[in-house]
């Protein structure tokens, strides 16, 4: 039997069109807004202020151990808004499929979408689907906006890091990167990577109660945890010191690193935040942090320092050396 | 996994670290300072990475030394790969190579200006290069340490019975302790001993430094993890403060004293040593290997009628006195200003191995100088 694939006329406008969507959208994303395919959504007043992000998705391959492109693409919308303090309500999602893409892979990713954004309480409320010749995409892209409220308290800027501050990480870090190259280098070793994409919109809303301690949240994706300490202290009077004995990581994502000469704080995550808190709620945001499941392997990692714009690690063996920004593109596309 | 976190325990750390600290001190007591050099680029990486010249005493100073194959490719060598792109044929090579700067240009340059250039992973990939398309000529850029020398003799020998004819070499090989023999005469580097390599030593084995230890140097080979850099350190500490030089294996697992017999055969059945001019070093006798008369056809040079000539050192860049120890990556008037690894003036601070790149990366970014 002869798998089914995408066609150019999936995306003719035509009777295949309407086919695929009556088959593949309709039925997991029909009710609310979409009801009717009306071609703008009208939504209902917002709690808070607005808030309002996009992002492109083009992983390769488009299933790893953890997820697939559908995944990525509600929780790495939805974490955006989170780490601004904003509660995710509103999705849009188009989607661009290469002709020949296997309907299967489609409908596994849609599988994931629809139930990402039901378990972060997010309605995609208005899409749109292309399609482009074999060779013009690799298979699959996705492309996600997404509309927040912001939650009460929280002002949130990596400006307002102050000496003493505790760094927060709510989990191992660079899972989902060393995922992602694993899978695409075909290096299957047991125990590997998996990765932890996840929504972190319960670990923002869980320091909701504490928000005014709470300096500056961000999901640690491309350029990993190093990336955003960097932001963190650059061009600041402030620096940040890390325990390379505290850092989380797990055994997988280890091993592949490892084997690469990868440094993980290197290594996108795109389940994970890190916080800077001020130190009066650090053991509370942490204990808030480890008890939600997605939060069980918080650790505070180190503590904002004046050394000023550096970001320092003291090293298992007691050494000392700098953390950098990673140079260059250091594993492409993995979101 | 747990087999790593073994080289990385924080107590046996602090152990080693309280020896090296009582060393110092002993070598305080006697007036003296101790001058120690680790050879390979891949150590010059891990003591960075791991901080470890913050454990040292204040009596010892740990330098890097030659050990990164490509920065002390000199830039003549690159000018001729460049010539050979421009003339039409394919080149194969490692990619730290690529953004090397040569006289005028980077091999990087040349392809954005349409040369065909591709980054293999192994020589394997040049081989599946020349086979891919039998009517191009393929050169594939063979530098490196006696490391990388037998998977470049195995490329040589699987053409040759594969009977691929559009297939040669630019060699540059260069060999570790002729080099090692060159700075332990230069007054002016005044090295008190060598931290000897550790994949290099798997292959010539550790007698290869037998020799400097009779001049009094004591050499220590040792493995890449934090804890085996720190104990061979902490050997060497041991010997200089007993005034003794001993020739000590701390690599055992890997490191046999008379090296891979198998893999120097097969070196030896296909090169021959030849003077090689070593980046901002100069010329070294006996320190390079080339292609015997029988390997003649797959040599590039023979081949393409090709000239490596004595390059041009970019102005101001001072890697050649960072490769021999001489200065610290950070005393370079360039570093972290005109040269950095996005733009980097010399190749110290191209390579993965590079000690400029070590110290951008994990030390100074460039604000401290």
């Amino acid at each position: 039997m002869n798998e089914e694939r995408i066609l150019l006329g999936h995306g003719g406008g035509g009777r295949l069109t309407r086919d695929l969507i009556a088959a593949e959208i309709v039925p997991r994303f029909g009710q609310g807004p979409l009801a009717g395919l009306p071609d703008a959504a009208t939504l209902p007043p917002l709690a808070g202020r607005p808030v309002f992000t996009t992002d492109a998705f083009v992983v390769h391959p488009l299933e790893f151990p953890g997820g697939n492109l559908g995944h990525l693409a509600v929780h790495g919308t939805v974490n955006d808004l989170a780490v601004a303090g904003a509660r995710p309500r509103w999705l849009s999602l188009a989607l661009i499929l290469e002709e020949g893409l296997p309907l299967a892979v489609l409908r596994r990713v849609l599988d994931a979408v629809k139930s990402a954004a039901d378990e972060c309480g997010v309605v995609v409320a208005t899409g749109d689907t292309k399609v482009v010749r074999r060779g013009q995409a690799d298979g699959l892209y996705a492309i996600s906006a997404g509309l927040g409220e912001s939650l009460p308290g929280f002002d949130l800027s990596p400006a307002h890091a102050r000496e003493g501050d505790v760094v927060l990480a709510s989990g191992t870090l660079g899972d989902h990167g060393m995922a992602v190259m694993a899978a695409r280098e075909g290096i299957e070793i047991a125990g590997g990577p998996v990765s932890d994409t996840a929504p972190v919109h319960r670990l923002v809303e869980a320091l909701a109660s504490m928000a005014g301690g709470v300096r500056f949240l961000r999901d640690p994706t491309r350029g990993g945890a190093a990336a955003v300490l960097n932001e963190v202290v650059e061009g600041r009077q402030v620096g940040l010191r890390l325990l390379e004995d505290r850092l989380p990581f797990s055994t997988g994502a280890r091993a592949i690193a490892e084997a690469l000469g990868l440094d993980l704080l290197h290594v996108a995550s795109e389940g994970r935040v890190l916080a800077v808190v001020a130190p009066e709620i650090a053991d509370a945001a942490l204990a808030a942090w480890r008890a939600l499941p997605e939060g069980r392997g918080a650790v505070a990692l180190g503590h904002v320092t004046r050394d000023a714009g550096r970001v320092l690690l003291q090293t298992a063996i007691g050494g000392t050396r700098l953390v950098d920004v990673p140079q260059g593109e250091l594993l492409p596309r993995i979101c | 996994m747990k087999y790593l976190e073994g080289f990385r325990n924080p107590d046996a750390a602090r152990a080693l670290t309280a020896r090296l600290a009582a060393a110092g001190e002993q070598l305080a007591a006697q007036g003296r300072r101790a001058r120690l050099m680790e050879v390979c680029g891949t150590h010059t990486m891990a003591i960075a990475r791991h901080g470890i010249r913050d454990l040292l005493p204040p009596t010892v100073d740990l330098v890097s030394g030659p050990g990164c194959p490509v920065c002390v490719t000199d830039s003549g060598y690159l000018d001729a790969a460049i010539e050979l792109a421009k003339g039409g044929v394919r080149l194969a090579t490692f990619g730290d190579l690529v953004r090397v700067p040569g006289s005028t240009s980077s091999l990087a340059e040349a392809r954005s200006a349409g040369a065909a250039i591709e980054v293999v992973y192994s020589p394997e990939g040049a081989l599946a290069l020349a086979e891919r398309e039998p009517a191009r000529q393929v050169v594939f850029l063979a530098i490196g340490f006696e490391t990388t020398v037998a998977p470049a003799v195995w490329l040589v020998k699987a053409a040759a019975e594969r009977g691929v004819t559009n297939l040669s070499l630019l060699t540059a090989f260069k060999l570790v302790p002729p080099a090692l023999s060159a700075l332990a005469g230069d007054p002016e580097v005044q090295v008190d001993a060598f931290l000897c390599p550790a994949h290099v030593s798997a292959i010539i084995g550790s007698e290869a430094y037998r020799p400097f230890v009779q001049r009094g140097l004591p050499c220590v080979v040792a493995g890449f993890e934090p804890l085996d850099i720190l104990d061979g350190v902490a050997e060497i500490l041991d010997q200089i403060v007993a005034r003794a030089s001993r020739l000590v294996n701390r690599y055992e697992r890997v490191v046999k004293p008379e090296g891979n017999r198998r893999a120097l055969a097969l070196m030896g059945a296909c090169l021959e040593p030849v003077d090689a001019s070593w980046r901002g070093i100069g010329v070294i006798p006996g320190s390079g290997l080339g292609l015997r008369e029988t390997y003649a056809g797959f040599d590039a040079v023979r081949r393409h009628g090709v000239a490596i000539t004595a390059g041009v050192t970019p102005r101001g860049c001072r890697c050649g006195d960072v490769l021999k120890g001489k200065l610290k990556p950070t005393e370079c008037p360039l570093f972290g200003r005109a040269c950095t690894p996005l733009k980097p003036v010399g190749p110290c601070m191209v390579s993965s191995e590079g000690s400029c790149a070590a110290y951008y990366k994990y030390v100074a970014r460039g604000e401290a100088r």
